[in-house]
């Protein structure tokens, strides 16, 4: 009953012409289409590809491939989203920041023998020196973000290609190898062929995420909060359990569950939180709508851009640790335009370029979407130029739809 | 019969919940000036733009007659190609160009390989002279001060061969000796048989340069005074502009101004935070008591928001002097943020471009500036969230069909009442409202008026400024008058008229100029 009323305007009599261009709950075929637009690419991109490739984009190595490959996208994309909140900015410096970091991990642990855990905190304390240095040019001095993060781009590339020495160094070290690369297997349950670790966590994912809708809509009911019908409820929480169990079932064939996928998680689940939830989050989207308001709202606008830019070096840096593990070795080059692959993911997933919109579970869908367009390329056997070219497109049809939607619908 | 060259027929201009013109008529004599006088949001300036094409045809109703033929202008360039030129308060030049440059921006002098400079420069020094201005026309503009630069914008003018320029608010930014200059020039032109159309505060200006002169208000034009030989004094175009029936247009309330000061200021100062050599606001002194509405009136310019702005967290402004108190305890804000916890809230003049977050909710705009308050560790209870919007939907009877709708898409009046919303939920002592009523309809006013005796009723002190004396002059206890700066006048509300204002201000007027030509 909560529900029904909900779906229609409350007092007929007084509702304002204005309000019948109005986007709001109760969603229509179109506007429902519209919402889930790159969603739906997803699907469709992945069917296409799937049916070119003869299935080989389904293979159980290819599925587990996909996230691990696309990591550093996933994890950038998180950081990059606050940037561009703010107002379109975005951080062109990240894979620069991410090879410095990698160079610097690779050679502490080659050069010196530093163990793997030290390493790390080494590493992720430069990378906060780095956002430190980042946001307070942006943030306090008010240098342009483009400006600043090009600078960075030189700067830490530069930096990077010092610390290596022209050289490519391998890594060895088995702790930080495991800590990032390796894959999960518990002893009886998990055996060549098929890990049911992986089986039982998605399982067990799934189950916990029923619960968790069903306990979430008793409070709602219980408070009188209004709350979306259970029909479409359910049918989104039975839509994402099925791809989840699909997906363990398929890495269970591939050695099981990857630790490099438990850490994209954790910061994904981190950032989604952040700003879905959290007060602090809340601003980057307000700085982003309108920092005049938001400054005599009583909000330091410094701090926002402050930490939208030490964030992000942070996640490159840490970017920098997981390419570093999964690649092995660490040269000049290693993330070179990471930042064009991280900053397309974020305009493919509905972040908009003007800020102040934009969401987590939004640019992870444009990230896998890159990633299944570059995966399903390269299976299929498509020149890497050609890739470019697709990629490219794809960047820009995302964002003229962004454009054109909200022109016609955003506008007073 | 007389030679009209420009004949407005039944011009009517809506905007979505604002009726901003209604039926204006408007005949303007060749080689006359016109004065076009009326408050602010009388409809001077959408008239002027339906008529410069700024507001394509098509996007308002009625007839544009110039040299007796019916034009239907689309954009500024159609107008300015007929003579029809408009240069606007906000001069429209690029610092960083060339006073030649400007003049012939978008309309360049071509030579056979891009720009005839010659030609350019040569044609600019040609009609700067005629404006009296003596300066290369290779300088930059931002070299060259305010007064000369509205120069330069009509010398821009005569190099598009102009038959009617329309000036709107020439000299608000300029003292009284380049005003005097520039209003002489206007007679000059005029006799070389120039039509001018003059939008102007001023009203002492506009009895000695108009020859007629055409009172707007509420979008409508209330009457043509023919000025020509002179005979019509201030009083007369005042009494124009304010004589309008007062008939509930204000909600009454019982006055219980407590003897208790919610708000104190005492000789504050302000300097402009970019030219920081100018003073702009000046030793001003005023205080607010608990329940009590104080008025604060003023031309555009007279510092009342820069004076707001600044007592609020310094958000205008550099070298901020003097003592502020809330509830009796001097305090020091930083920021706006220590002014919020201090119990002060500033509702901005501009709610769409200092106030609300646009492609934001009602309800997200709602709780921004006190978000703690439905924050649990840093956590947003979003339904705790949604319910307060609710709230406050109910409490103000914001028009929206739910609280998730974005506020870009509500009218101007309910944009206005989600702003107060905002604040009111910020639970201050004190609200500062700049311009609380400004573009929005008359039902939507009345509306805020009763949000108003509400805040006082409850103890609050509520500070209001507004252009409209018929406002202050129905909500207020006590009326402050500012102008230029500086405080000239406090009056209560039994005491307070419209003539009384407006008098204050432009007597202080008079006496700047006085001490202005005493220093030169």
């Amino acid at each position: 009953m909560k529900t029904e009323s909900n779906s229609k305007p409350t007092a007929a009599g007084d509702t304002l012409a204005a309000t019948s261009a109005v986007a709001g709950e109760p969603l229509g075929f179109s506007a429902y289409i519209k919402k889930y637009t790159m969603t739906i690419a997803l699907v469709v991109v992945f069917i296409f590809f799937a049916v070119l490739t003869e299935g080989r984009l389904l293979y159980a190595q290819n599925i587990s491939n996909l996230l691990l490959q696309n990591a550093y996208v996933l994890v950038m994309a998180c950081g990059m989203l606050l940037c561009i909140l703010t107002g379109g900015n975005v951080d062109l410096s990240v894979g620069a920041t991410l090879c410095l970091v990698a160079a610097l991990a690779a050679q502490l642990m080659d050069k010196f023998g530093m163990n793997a855990y030290l390493t790390i905190a080494v590493c992720l304390a430069v990378s906060v020196g780095i956002g430190a240095w980042q946001g307070f040019w942006i943030g306090h001095i008010h240098i342009p973000p483009f400006i600043a993060t090009l600078s960075g781009m030189f700067l830490f590339r530069g930096v990077g290609r010092v610390l290596l020495a022209s050289k490519t160094v391998a890594i060895s070290n088995k702790t930080f190898l495991d800590i990032f690369s390796s894959y999960i297997t518990v002893p009886g349950l998990d055996k060549e062929g098929i890990c049911w670790s992986a089986v039982i966590v998605g399982a067990l994912v799934a189950i916990i995420l029923i619960v968790l809708t069903v306990v979430n809509r008793a409070k709602k009911a219980k408070n009188g909060y209004e709350m979306k019908s259970a029909v479409s409820e359910f049918a989104q929480v039975a839509v994402i359990d099925l791809l989840i169990l699909a997906y363990t079932w398929q890495i269970a064939h591939y050695k099981g569950i990857p630790v490099m996928l438990l850490w994209i998680l954790l910061i994904v689940l981190l950032y989604a939180f952040i700003t879905s939830k959290t007060a602090f989050g809340r601003y980057f989207y307000a700085v982003g709508g309108n920092e005049k308001a938001t400054k005599l709202s009583g909000i330091d606008t410094k701090k926002v851009y402050f930490w939208a830019y030490c964030s992000m070096s942070i996640l490159a840096g840490f970017s920098g640790l997981l390419m570093a593990a999964r690649i092995g070795s660490v040269s000049g080059d290693t993330g070179l335009t990471y930042e064009l692959d991280t900053i397309g993911a974020c305009f493919i997933g509905g972040a908009s370029a003007y800020g102040g919109s934009g969401t987590v579970p939004g640019v992870i869908i444009g990230a896998i979407l890159l990633g299944v367009i570059n995966q399903g390329m390269s299976i299929y056997g498509l020149d890497n130029n050609w890739q470019y070219v697709v990629k490219g497109a794809v960047l820009l049809i995302a964002v003229i739809f962004d454009v054109v939607s909200n022109h016609k619908t955003g506008k007073a | 019969m007389a030679d009209n060259i420009l004949e407005m027929k039944n011009i009517t201009k809506l905007y979505p919940g604002v009726r901003a013109l209604d039926n204006v008529n408007l005949k303007v004599e060749r080689g006359e000036i016109h004065a076009i006088v009326g408050e602010n949001g009388a409809g001077k300036s959408t008239l002027m733009n339906v008529l410069s094409g700024t507001i394509p045809n098509g996007e308002y109703e009625g007839n544009i007659l110039y040299e007796g033929q019916k034009c239907h202008f689309k954009t500024v360039r159609d107008s300015e190609g007929v003579g029809i030129v408009i240069i606007h308060q906000e001069l429209a030049l690029i610092p960083e160009l060339s006073i030649g440059e400007n003049m012939f921006l978008g309309n360049e002098r071509r030579g056979r390989f891009g720009i005839n400079w010659d030609e350019t420069f040569g044609q600019a020094a040609k009609h700067m002279k005629r404006v009296g201005l003596k300066d290369s026309p290779t300088t930059m503009i931002k070299d060259i001060g305010t007064g000369k630069q509205q120069l330069v914008e009509i010398a821009k003018a005569l190099s598009k061969n102009v038959k009617l320029l329309i000036l709107d608010e020439p000299t608000s930014s300029l003292n009284s000796e380049d005003s005097k200059m520039l209003l002489d020039m206007l007679i000059d032109f005029k006799k070389q048989g120039m039509t001018s159309i003059i939008i102007s505060h001023k009203l002492s200006e506009v009895a000695y340069v108009a020859d007629k002169i055409t009172v707007m208000r509420d979008g409508a034009t209330i009457e043509t005074i023919d000025n020509t030989d002179r005979s019509i004094d201030e009083d007369r175009i005042i009494r124009g502009m304010v004589g309008r029936e007062m008939t509930d247009r204000y909600p009454s309330r019982e006055h219980m101004v407590s003897k208790e000061i919610g708000m104190e200021v005492i000789d504050w100062c302000v300097n402009h935070p970019v030219y920081t050599e100018k003073r702009v606001v000046n030793h001003v002194s005023f205080n607010v008591h608990k329940g009590e509405i104080v008025g604060f009136s003023g031309l555009q310019g007279a510092g009342r928001t820069e004076l707001a702005r600044s007592i609020f967290g310094k958000s205008y402004g550099t070298m901020i002097t003097g003592t502020l108190k809330v509830g009796g305890r001097e305090v020091k804000l930083k920021s706006e943020r220590d002014a919020i916890e201090a119990g002060i809230a500033y509702v901005t003049e501009d709610r769409k471009l200092n106030g609300l977050i646009l492609i934001d909710t009602v309800a997200r705009n709602n709780t921004l500036a006190r978000l703690e308050k439905v924050c649990h560790r840093g956590v947003i209870d979003v339904n705790k969230e949604n319910q307060v919007a609710e709230i406050y939907k109910e409490k103000l009877r914001t028009k929206t069909p739910t609280v998730q709708q974005a506020v870009n898409n509500l009218s101007g009046g309910n944009q206005q009442k989600v702003l107060l919303s905002k604040w009111m939920f910020a639970d201050p002592d004190v609200l500062i409202l700049d311009e609380p009523t400004r573009g929005i309809d008359v039902g939507a006013k009345y509306e805020i008026y009763c949000i108003m005796n509400d805040l006082v009723a409850q103890g609050k002190s509520v500070v209001m400024i507004s252009s409209e004396l018929p406002e202050l002059l129905g909500m207020c206890d006590r009326i402050y008058v500012m102008n230029e700066g500086e405080m000239v006048a406090e009056m209560s509300a039994a005491e307070a008229t419209q003539e009384k204002i407006m008098g204050a201000i432009l007597k202080s007027d008079k006496k700047g100029a006085k001490e202005e030509s005493k220093g030169a």
